[in-house]
């Protein structure tokens, strides 16, 4: 981390930032607006960033209104996240072809390095990122989540403002970038200013600051950005309280709590998809006509699928409950099991994306609720 | 456990080189490696293969082959679906890709020294056969070795051969049963798991190896204990559905364990918690 290292970056300024990636060779991929919400694409100017709008986000519902500012990264998360790009929803893993006599040969997809820049990765994104390195880099490498992992640009923007289904400051993932970035900024907007403070975690990060106009950082720069980040964590709409979560959850697979979700829950997979940090995929084979050419393909894949456990004798998980179950068990107990962390990073989009807006944080309170209560009643006796 | 490989998601073909159909919907195939880099191939009985049909489809498949002769790849496999059926249809000569192996092994090691206790259920067998044919290869380094098996029927029952020759043994103690016998059928009717209690082991020095039906895995784990064997002396093999077997896919999550390469033969203490719980 490089903390000392840093600058300052007027508004009118930062569109020198998307040009010097560019001309490094980088894809700069960043916020745009799309259907009514803010998406990750490839963006060419200041332009196409979002400017003034921001985000209002609550249980099931998402809205973006206009500000009275020109704000560039004053909206939360989007629905999207990176892993689109790291871990796409779609991607070939190799061709096969017939040959003489019933064989075949195999023919590897060859995913050459992408230069990829991410402008505007939350705190959240980032720890989430770093969670998906653990699935796809820590035991058998993806050589496709690998080659556009390692070439990755990350320019981090810390959040100056939270949505009420933002919960990342209980879960330690925010709402400031602390490391694994390449920049960091945070935009500051009063009567006086609009510019962003800018803070290297790289040495590639510092090269690029050298590139842009920017002037040094003062103390009462840094005592701003200080000050809009703890009003971010005062902004909370949501906490969730980790205490003994892991053990908690692995100790109640027939709890009753999980057949009330279950009589909301549509499984209808978006939280997963929404996720960033949910991997799951699987396979599929098709051919040609010709039946001599065949490719496989891997895709997202939800655990709230009813296709997702079958085997032989049936489908494993076959009610609502046990799907609903093993998703949350699965991302705040056995995840550390697994992968020594969380699986949530508190960003909410489960929150937000869920048709019937099932709350995981108010889920995780029913669980501690009942069991404080359970243990109450036992001393009492 | 093999090492994390470059692109661990590419098959290599192998051609089949024999085809023995075992029962009504069962059959077993010999593969051999179609080229030469696949040839330093090892495995440990209990692993799997991921086996591809050509356009169709990949699937899980337990070796059931020797592990003295790794080059001669043998897997059985029960048609039980798309994939399974398009394989059941191949030829001799045609070709199947091969990944892996993949997966957690019986404890032969641990099993050194001690009497062996072999459950196994219809097709619950094929991952199974490898360990025996370890466990004879080196039969002086084992206590007793007694097999119980149980198939629906007498036409159901795999590895005749292998069953009339290891029964001939003095030195292994051979229980086969059947749930519906035929008119010809002299042997044992019933489920395999009440065979647990003619079984002649030592409690406090025997370990057992069980692979079968879920619902037949629980009542044999109850036998077993019933008889006073320890839970971490028993390994059950879990079957789930597995798309990737290196971890990535999810498909296979059983509570904290990835079936595909924590299992698929666990020690029982480690998932007693699971093992009783449905949709799991």
């Amino acid at each position: 981390m490089r903390n000392n290292s840093g600058g300052v970056i007027q508004r009118a300024d930062i569109g020198q930032l998307l040009s010097v990636l560019t001309e490094k060779g980088y894809i700069t991929i960043g916020p745009t607006l799309r259907d009514n919400t803010i998406v990750y694409d490839e963006i060419e100017s200041v332009q196409d960033l979002p400017i003034g709008w921001t985000d209002i986000q609550a249980p099931g519902s998402y809205r973006l209104i206009k500000r009275d500012d020109e704000a560039l990264f004053a909206y939360n998360t989007a629905p999207q996240s990176w892993k689109r790009y790291l871990n796409p929803p779609r991607i070939r893993l190799w061709k096969a072809q017939r040959t003489e006599g019933g064989g075949f040969t195999v023919d590897p997809e060859d995913y050459a390095p992408s230069k990829y820049a991410f402008i505007g990765v939350r705190a959240c994104e980032l720890k989430a990122i770093l969670i998906q390195d653990k699935v796809f880099l820590g035991g058998y490498k993806d050589p496709c989540y690998q080659s556009r992992r390692e070439g990755a640009f990350i320019v981090a923007v810390n959040c100056t403002q939270a949505n009420e289904t933002c919960f990342c400051a209980s879960m330690n993932s925010g709402p400031k970038a602390e490391s694994d970035y390449d920049l960091a900024l945070t935009e500051i907007i009063d009567e006086q200013r609009h510019e962003f403070v800018v803070e290297c975690g790289s040495e590639r990060g510092e090269e690029i600051l050298k590139e842009l106009q920017h002037r040094p950082v003062e103390a009462e720069d840094s005592q701003r950005v200080d000050e809009r980040i703890q009003e971010t964590i005062s902004q909370m709409g949501r906490s969730m309280d980790t205490h003994r979560l892991q053990s908690l959850l692995a100790s109640q697979p027939n709890h009753p709590r999980w057949e009330e979700v279950a009589e909301r829950c549509l499984s209808c997979a978006n939280c997963t998809m929404a996720c960033p940090t949910c991997f799951c995929s699987t396979v599929e084979d098709v051919t040609d006509l010709t039946g001599d050419h065949a490719e496989r393909w891997r895709q997202w894949d939800s655990c709230f699928t009813m296709d997702f456990t079958y085997i032989s004798g049936g489908h494993v998980r076959s009610s609502v409950m046990s799907r609903y179950r093993q998703w949350m068990t699965h991302k705040l107990s056995t995840w550390h099991d697994q992968f020594g962390v969380s699986g949530c990073v508190g960003c909410g989009r489960c929150i937000t994306w869920c048709p019937v807006g099932i709350d995981i944080t108010e889920e995780v309170a029913a669980f501690q609720n009942s069991h404080s209560q359970k243990t109450t009643n036992s001393v009492e006796k | 456990m093999i090492a994390p490989t470059q692109a661990p998601m590419v098959t290599t073909p192998w051609t089949i080189t024999r085809i023995e159909k075992e029962t009504e919907d069962t059959f077993t195939l010999d593969l051999k490696a179609s080229e030469v880099e696949a040839s330093p191939y090892r495995f440990e009985p209990g692993q799997f293969n991921m086996l591809y049909v050509f356009g169709v489809g990949e699937a899980p498949i337990s070796i059931s082959g020797d592990p003295a002769k790794p080059k001669r790849l043998r897997h059985t496999t029960r048609i039980v679906g798309t994939v399974t059926r398009a394989m059941g249809a191949l030829r001799k000569g045609e070709s199947i890709g091969i990944r892996g192996p993949y997966g957690s092994s019986w404890p032969l090691e641990q099993a050194k020294g001690k009497d062996v206790i072999i459950v196994s259920g219809g097709i619950g067998l094929a991952p199974l056969r490898p360990a025996l044919h370890k466990l004879l290869a080196h039969r002086q380094q084992y206590r007793r070795i007694i097999l119980l098996y149980g198939a629906r029927t007498p036409e159901d029952i795999l590895y005749n051969k292998h069953l009339e020759k290891w029964r001939a043994r003095f030195d292994v103690e051979v229980y086969i049963t059947v749930d519906r016998a035929t008119r010809n059928w002299r042997g044992n009717v019933g489920v395999v798991t009440p065979l647990v209690k003619r079984a002649p082991f030592h409690r406090d020095n025997a370990i057992a190896m069980i692979c079968g039906p879920e619902i037949m895995m629980r009542y044999a784990v109850q036998e077993l204990r019933t008889r006073g064997l320890q839970a971490e002396d028993i390994y059950v093999s879990i079957e789930r559905n597995m798309k990737c077997a290196i971890g990535h896919c999810g498909h296979c999550q059983y509570g904290p364990a990835f079936t595909c390469k924590d299992g698929p033969v666990f020690r029982y203490d480690k998932i007693e918690h699971l093992f009783n719980l449905v949709e799991i």
